[in-house]
């Protein structure tokens, strides 16, 4: 059986899309897991995005928390006797996913960008040295325990016709003295970078707050979202994290991502590197952007960006 | 308080050359360094030390010799270094059984630190792999950490929502980049530090049998990032006009 677990839906739905392919290859089922909710119509939503079965648990936890869940998945487990689980490459689902595989002293990979039987073992490839490479990994434990991020694999069409079973469980897991005192929402619910199907971005390029404008500007003709360098979310704080486009911040595949100002520090090349088309502009000629860049200006982004602003809304119109 | 910091050598990835032929990344002759975001662990366990006193353990596995840049840290200001020395062949499972055993031959311990993730590989998963080796809670992707004399209270960044989380100690946990600025040590601390024990082990005298690893690495191959590089560095009205002319027929105008 492959067992699927995310906290986030989206993300749900296309691991049950892969689950049910991985499943089909192993002659297994795809079951869900859906933690601590009465909502059965996410079950049902998941049968009709391919799940053959969906095991609604109760932790007595009314929200995640990674000690616990890994402490129920391991449980589940023990029942079942899975031969794949996969999760979804949320934060959360990293440290439950990491934190299991330790416990049921078995292999994890995170983060799979594909997963395949090949001679009767399960293969995931993942990015490694900063999008450098891709290793090539077999598992020789089980289960095998992977990670998928959002929007590696697409979900399968939602089909009513689709059956299967919902079997809710209880679980009784171990308290832990650790606890959760505070959720704060980040979100500001004004930009989401990760859906943008064009994005403007700025970095260290910039001298001041004001000037960010001007990257705002020609992502407003290009009907396109601002996006971020880590220094001018994290450090200086000119835009909110919502922007921030990077390793630690929001991964990207815009159809069109303008860099300005922005050196390309593997950390920041790591979240935009699947973007479609990639242009950069910066002063500087050997600025380490220009290799992840199809497109390039070396000049005074002061002096680009009014112009080049100018000549799209000439083209466009 | 008595802190352990796992800390990964790692090979500086900026410093990658791709081979043009294959590829594929040619990993022989580049730099080692202490990966990035472990300094910044090691930087909030000497902070936490300067609040509340105690010891600062740095604890690395590996299997080249991770001493110099071991010194680095203990130049920061860790008081002590172990040092494991790794079969060469070591995926996540071997390393956190051999960063487990050396914790328990450490002993008394209030929290284990180390990066979110190593920048080499990048996966996030040697934390919450070891704190579920050895029991503990863990807290991970921490941006702010508040360690208090019985219990820490740290901030999980976790992406759209900031969790903040209590526990007793011991606990692990993992820190983001943004957390603190790793200290450059001066010349009187590198010269300080020299004195500072660094302690070798092997996998026999922390009692650990032979590991086998649970992945084997079928290969690493190469991404083709497939840019088209095209740079305009003439007169900017000129760059502009093709660059967008460019981009039209890319079909990224509508």
């Amino acid at each position: 059986m492959v067992l699927v677990y995310s906290d986030d839906e989206k993300n749900m739905l296309e691991l049950i899309a892969k689950a049910k392919d991985v499943s089909k290859e192993l002659d297994e089922k795809a079951t869900a897991v859906v933690f601590d909710t009465d909502d059965e119509s996410l079950a049902k939503k998941y049968i009709m995005h391919g799940a053959d079965r969906v095991f609604m648990v109760k932790t007595g936890l009314n929200t995640f928390k990674g000690e616990e869940y890994t402490d129920a998945m391991e449980k589940i487990l023990e029942e079942t006797n899975e031969e794949v689980v996969i999760v979804g490459s949320t934060k959360n689902g990293k440290e439950l996913a990491s934190r299991l595989a330790a416990k049921l002293d078995t292999g994890c990979v995170i983060d799979c960008i594909n997963l395949y039987v090949k001679d009767g073992k399960l293969t995931t490839e993942r990015v490694v040295y900063s999008g450098n490479a891709i290793a090539v990994e077999r598992f020789n434990s089980k289960p095998a325990v992977v990670t998928i991020p959002p929007k590696v694999f697409d979900p399968l069409p939602e089909d009513e016709s689709r059956a299967g079973e919902v079997i809710k469980k209880e679980v009784k897991v171990d308290g832990y003295p650790s606890r959760i005192v505070d959720v704060k929402e980040m979100k500001t619910g004004e930009v989401n970078v990760e859906d943008a199907e064009i994005i403007v971005s700025c970095g260290r390029g910039f001298k001041k707050k004001e000037d960010i404008q001007l990257v705002e500007e020609l992502a407003k003709v290009l009907r396109g979202t601002t996006g971020c360098s880590r220094p001018i979310a994290a450090d200086l704080k000119w835009l909110s994290e919502d922007h921030w486009i990077g390793l630690s911040g929001h991964k990207v595949k815009p159809k069109l991502y303008i860099a300005v100002g922005i050196s390309g520090q593997i950390q920041h090349i790591a979240g935009m590197r699947d973007s479609d088309v990639v242009v950069a502009i910066n002063k500087d000629p050997e600025a380490l952007i220009f290799k992840s860049a199809d497109y390039g200006i070396v000049g005074d982004l002061y002096e680009v960006l009014p112009k080049l602003t100018n000549a799209v809304k000439e083209k466009m119109s | 308080m008595n802190i352990v910091v796992c800390a990964k050598q790692v090979i500086d990835v900026s410093e990658i050359k791709v081979d043009p032929s294959t590829k594929k990344p040619v990993l022989q002759g580049v730099p080692l360094k202490i990966s990035d975001i472990d300094k910044n662990a090691v930087e909030e366990a000497i902070r936490i030390k300067e609040k509340h006193g105690g010891k600062v353990t740095v604890l690395t596995v590996s299997s080249s010799d991770a001493k110099e840049r071991v010194k680095e840290l203990l130049a920061m200001g860790a008081d002590e270094a172990v040092i494991v020395s790794a079969p060469e062949n070591a995926d996540y499972d071997v390393v956190s059984k051999l960063l487990a055993a050396a914790i328990k031959k450490i002993g008394d311990y209030d929290i284990v630190l180390g990066g979110e993730a190593s920048i080499d590989l990048f996966s996030g998963q040697m934390g919450p792999r070891l704190a579920g080796l050895l029991g503990i809670p863990q807290i991970t992707y921490a941006r702010k950490v508040d360690a208090e004399k019985d219990k820490v209270v740290a901030e999980r960044d976790v992406g759209d929502v900031v969790v903040t989380m209590e526990s007793p100690y011991p606990v692990l946990i993992t820190v983001t980049k943004e957390i603190n600025e790793p200290r450059l040590p001066s010349l009187m601390q590198i010269l300080a530090s020299a004195n500072k024990p660094i302690n070798e082990w092997s996998m026999e005298s922390l009692g650990v049998k032979e590991l086998t690893p649970k992945m084997e690495t079928v290969e690493v191959k190469g991404v083709s990032m497939e840019r088209k590089n095209i740079v305009y560095q003439d007169d900017v009205d000129e760059a502009v006009e093709k660059l967008v002319d460019s981009l039209a027929k890319e079909g990224v105008l509508r």
